[in-house]
Formats: C-alpha cells, structure tokens, sequence
C-alpha cells in the first residue's frame, strides 16, 4: 500500500513484539497519518482524534504481542482506531449511540426520498471550497457511526471490501449493505447542498 | 407505476455498480434501464462524482506535524519525533 512507499523495508513483525523501539517508531511513523485520519473523519474534532490516535497506538503497542499475522498490522490498527473512536463516541454522547442501534430496513423508504438533481455540472471550484468541504466532513460526520466507519475504511482509505469487514468484524454483505446506505445518504446530503448551490450559481 | 418499481430494485445494486463489481448479468440490466430512465442515469452520476469527491479531499488529511511529535512523546519515542523537515 501507499502508505510504505517511504520506506524500504516492511515492518518487522518479531522486532514489534519484542517492543524494538525502532520498529515501533517505525509502525508510528507509517501508520500514524491513517489512523488520525480515520480518527478525524469518525469525530470530526481535531482534539478528540489526538486523544483516539494516541490512544490507538497506546493500545497496539500493549496488544502487539498477540498480533495474529493472519490480518496485516494495517487493517489491525484500523481496527483498533475504529473500535477507540466507537468507544470514545458512547463515552461523549450516549444517546446517540443508543439512536443509532435501532434498525434501519426500511429499503422503500430510502427510495421515496431520493432527490434528483443533476449537480456533476457545477464547476470544480465549487467542490474544492473550504465551505464545501467543511460540509462534506458534517455530512459525512452525519452519517451513523455503522455506516460511517464502513464508508470511511472502504471509500477514503481505499480498503476492499474483504478488507473492510476483516477490520470491522462483520461479513462482507454486511459491509456492502452498509456502504449503499453510507453512499446514498451522503449523496442526498450532497443533493441538497449542490442543488442549492446551483440555484445560487445560476443568480450569480 | 411498472418502471419507479423498476428503479427501486435497481437501487440495491448501484453501490455495486460504481466499484465495478455488479454481476455481469446485472450490470446489463441496469445499463438498459439507465439507457431510458434520466433519473437513475442522474442517480448514478451524482453517486459517483460523491464518492469522487471524498476521495479528492482525502490526500488534504495529513497528520500535522505537532500532533505526530505529541503522539511520539505520549509513546515514550520522543527522540524518534523529531526527524521531520517539513
Ligand atoms: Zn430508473
């Protein structure tokens, strides 16, 4: 992955769990950037995501020793992050975590609310505002945290599906039904925001 | 309403669809019906340029520089911290 490109030589599993301090450097210095992403997109809060990266990482250097090579130290400190973020999450806000347990299969009613609007036209400029992208990461902070940690591994860090549900212990369907829900969510949110937008560009 | 029906069983597999992963047979069906129906066709294109969307704004999230050095120094490899040149 992307992520080792610096870096000649992959991490030494036995250095890690023989607590090698450079080999732990190491995981830290290719694994850090993932994981505050992941922790930001979760929380949507600079200071929260310091506290879950640090606490991520406190976490696998304590658990390395039980590391089973069977999944790679990438999708095992997403993992961990995903699960700190979840953690940090009831902590705050508990009953938003209790909202969020309830099912949700109402198929047709996702349908019936679908907006459409074609808003691909709009100029490029338009995405890469810092307003846009501000509301991006709202939204995307909107998203229920089962949706959210599935869209984020899977559609920001480029996960496979596979990988996805070995990080998030759920099946592959699983992950896949949550990632339509994640996808379609957002891009109603998008719908409405762009629509708007579109509106305002045109008496511009 | 035959063909709002229609467009609701296909929504299932539009998450499918983008990553190129829908079922040959599927993906036929849905490319017909997207032939002659503008609102899935709209569906699709703003479901893509979404997740395009994201994906730009990822490599803007980099850890910066003093929360990877408290990070460090929370870690007790303070000394591994410092290495950086911006
Ligand atoms: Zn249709």
């Amino acid at each position: 992955m992307s992520e080792e490109q610096n870096f000649d030589e992959p991490l030494n599993i036995e250095a890690l769990k023989t607590g090698d301090r450079h080999e732990l450097a190491k995981m830290v210095e290719l694994y850090s950037d993932q994981v505050y992403r992941v922790a930001l997109k979760m929380l949507n809060n600079p200071s929260d995501a310091e506290d879950v990266l640090q606490e991520t990482f406190i976490k696998a250097m304590r658990a390395i020793k039980n590391f089973q090579e069977r999944s790679t130290i990438s999708t095992w400190l997403y993992r961990i992050a995903v699960n700190e973020s979840l953690m940090f999450l009831r902590k705050q806000k508990p009953e938003a975590v209790v909202i969020e347990e309830e099912p949700q299969n109402n198929e047709d009613q996702d349908y019936s609310a679908i907006q459409v609007v074609d808003w691909c036209c709009l100029p490029e400029k338009e995405f890469l505002s810092s307003e846009s992208r501000a509301h991006l990461n709202e939204a995307i902070q909107n998203l229920p945290a089962k949706f959210r940690s599935v869209f984020i591994l899977r559609d920001i860090e480029g996960l496979s599906i596979r990988e996805t549900a070995e990080a998030l212990n759920l099946t592959e369907t699983n992950v896949k039904t949550r990632l339509l829900r994640a996808r379609m969510r957002l891009r109603e949110d998008l719908t409405q925001y762009y629509g708007e937008r579109m509106a305002e560009v045109k008496n511009e | 309403m035959n063909k709002v029906h229609h467009c609701k069983e296909l929504v299932s597999s539009l998450s499918d669809y983008v990553d190129g992963s829908l079922s040959e047979e599927l993906c036929l069906e849905l490319e017909k019906h997207l032939l002659d129906c503008e609102n899935c066709t709209v569906v699709v294109n703003t479901l893509k340029k979404t997740i395009d969307i994201v994906q730009e704004q990822k490599t803007q999230d980099k850890i910066p520089s003093d929360v990877k050095q408290r990070l460090f120094y929370r870690l007790n490899l303070a000394e591994f911290g410092k290495e950086e040149t911006p």
